[in-house]
């Protein structure tokens, strides 16, 4: 592979090979010492502010403090998972010495149980969101289609879909709380009910954008295209899949990004109030717990949520830009 | 009376607008026959795409109708098919893709996966596309995205080619070249076509018959100028053939002063 074919390295291969020299470093100060420099200087702002603010709690947060939280976090996360390894050894060979004694013993096995550390519960945010996101998408994109390729349709439905997009997710979960107390109900549940009440809070959130975008790329299909697609004789479902789709990729991914930014923000705050394990509860129980490290800690979330929320729009970036066939659009 | 390949009786259409209806044909009546080039020329906004997309079957002729093979055409279909004025082409498939669609489309059970990657290849060949079959249309120039365009609509097979300028967004040299490949291309596959045209020379050039068109509101046929020219045509050697400017003049007579365009 051509090492040139990478933006990234670009620079420093061409500074090392000694090409238009102030060139290159104008755009290496450009790209890395710009954010670089603005990230040190919310460093010391934040630093200076935090030193003023006292909280019942004591002293709001600073980036050493943050950071001295974020290590202790890790630390729990070590210990916890050593405990789990020790656990499990434990059990083997309570087992083993069983089995040696009696052959016919049925091994126990069980699983362990131990509080989430931050990390687990990181984990339970992801899969939570992208639960509920793939949901949405699944149901999102097919009506976005149809309305966008039947006036009628489409009338139908904007009125139902402009009244529904601006409400908050906290008026949805009360709703989808009970829902899912009345309606799934069994014995051995297979998901936890405050996972499926965060979840489809989350889905209810984040259909509109995918539905709106695909239905508004599927109105980009020209009369050009119709015409090819008739003139052929092209069934619906070919004409659905051979020219509505692919031209409302473009469109329907912008759909997709901002629908998983919102189903982002929207789990945190879910998450706190179903109470379902993941950061808005670890916020939250961080927030009751009220001990002097409590706000390091939340601090630490706040940062994680931002970050994981840059990498999965990030993700989604990437992905349009790979399936779209529109390069002269400028992603960013 | 022996059946024409094509037949336009009495043809007229009327486009519901918010102002009341809009006449733009009426009494349109043509017959051609197999193998027969057809140009339709007259100003713009007479109604020739109109006139195209009722045989095409994109638009329903309010009276009157068209009959292919003395078949009655109240709908499109692959053997009758355009060449766009635009090309238009779908924008995320290659040249072959583009093709591919059409003919995976027309010979769905005729023809096996090789016949048709030969059938693709031979079409876009034909056209002198074969160097950049893979790529998209993005990546080629505007004579090429039409050249794909024509390539498409032979692969189709079609009993009848219809064609919207499709040289109109052209540069002069393109066009000619394109010219060329398609009087080439028509009499050896001897199909029939009926193309849409601003150019008098590519009237002149290329056609059996000149389709003269009034002008609009309620447009008709005004004259048809028949070309006798023998083939193949060659047009250094017809730039001083006196017949040939004759018909040149004939058509410039209709359009210049028969139908002079009145500005508002
Ligand atoms: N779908 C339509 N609805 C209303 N008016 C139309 C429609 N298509 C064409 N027209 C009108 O019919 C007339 C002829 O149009 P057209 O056939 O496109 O002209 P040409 O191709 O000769 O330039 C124009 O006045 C145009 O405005
Ligand atoms: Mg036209």
């Amino acid at each position: 592979m051509n090492p040139l074919k990478w933006a990234f390295v670009e620079p420093f291969y061409k500074l090392i090979i000694g090409e238009d020299r102030k060139g290159q470093v104008n755009l290496l100060v450009k790209s890395i010492g710009l954010p670089i420099a603005g990230l040190l200087a919310f460093l010391i702002i934040w630093q200076g502010v935090s030193s003023h603010i006292h909280t019942s709690l004591g002293q709001f947060p600073g980036p050493v403090q943050t950071y001295q939280q974020f290590v202790a976090l890790s630390d729990e996360a070590d210990a916890a998972a050593e405990k789990e390894a020790a656990f499990y050894q434990r059990q083997e060979e309570r087992n083993a010495a069983r089995m040696a004694k009696d052959p016919n013993y049925e091994p126990r096995v069980r699983d362990y149980v131990g509080p989430p550390t931050f990390f687990d519960q990181i984990w339970r945010s992801l899969v939570t969101v992208m639960s509920g996101f793939v949901l949405a998408s699944i149901i999102a994109i097919p009506i976005g289609i149809v309305i966008g390729l039947s006036s009628n349709a489409y009338a139908a439905f904007n009125p139902l879909i402009q009244i529904f997009k601006p409400v908050s997710p906290l008026a949805w979960l009360p709703l989808v709380t009970m829902v899912v107390s009345a309606v799934y109900v069994s014995d051995d549940p297979m998901f936890d009910k405050a996972f499926l009440n965060s979840m489809f809070t989350v889905l209810l959130c984040c259909l509109w954008p995918t539905i709106i975008n695909t239905a508004a790329g599927v109105a980009t299909v020209t009369q050009d295209l119709k015409n090819v697609s008739q003139v052929l004789n092209l069934s619906w479902w070919t004409h659905v899949r051979k020219i509505v789709l692919p031209c409302s990729i473009p469109m329907m991914f912008t759909g997709l990004r901002i629908s998983l930014g919102i189903a982002w923000m929207v789990l945190i705050a879910a998450e706190m109030l179903a109470q379902n394990p993941g950061l808005g509860k670890f916020v939250w129980d961080e927030f009751q717990n009220g001990s002097s490290d409590s706000l390091g800690r939340i601090m630490v979330a706040v940062l994680v949520i931002g970050v994981v929320g840059f990498v999965l729009d990030r993700g989604m970036l990437t992905i349009q830009r790979l399936v779209s066939w529109d390069k002269s659009v400028a992603l960013r | 009376m022996s059946e024409s390949h094509l037949e336009l009786t009495r043809v007229g259409i009327e486009f519901p607008t918010p102002k009341g209806p809009f006449r733009a044909l009426t009494d349109v009546n043509l017959k051609i026959e197999q193998g027969e080039f057809i140009s339709l020329i007259g100003h713009s906004g007479c109604g020739k795409s109109t006139v195209l997309n009722i045989v095409a079957g994109l638009y329903q002729a309010t009276e009157g109708g068209v009959l292919l093979d003395g078949k009655e055409v109240n709908s499109p279909g692959p053997e009758r098919a355009v060449v766009f004025q635009n090309h238009s082409l779908l924008p995320w498939l290659t040249a072959y893709e583009n093709v591919e669609l059409a003919v995976d489309q027309v010979f769905k059970k005729t023809k096996s996966a090789a016949e048709k990657k030969e059938w693709i290849e031979y079409n876009l060949k034909l056209v002198h596309m074969d160097h950049a079959m893979h790529k998209r249309p993005d990546e080629i120039s505007g004579g090429m995205k039409q050249r794909v365009g024509i390539a498409r609509a032979l692969a189709m097979q079609p009993e009848i080619m219809l064609m919207d300028e499709p040289f109109g967004a052209l540069d002069a040299l393109t066009r000619a070249h394109l010219q060329d490949s398609l009087m080439e291309i028509q009499k050896d596959l001897n199909n029939t076509v009926i193309m849409i045209t601003h150019d008098v020379d590519e009237a002149v050039l290329l056609s059996d018959r000149i389709v003269m068109m009034t002008n609009g509101p309620a447009a008709t046929i005004g004259e048809i100028l028949k070309v006798d020219l023998p083939h193949p045509r060659d047009r250094l050697a017809l730039a001083d053939d006196p017949t040939y400017n004759h018909y040149r003049s004939e058509v410039l007579r209709f359009l210049y002063e028969k139908q002079r365009k009145v500005e508002h």
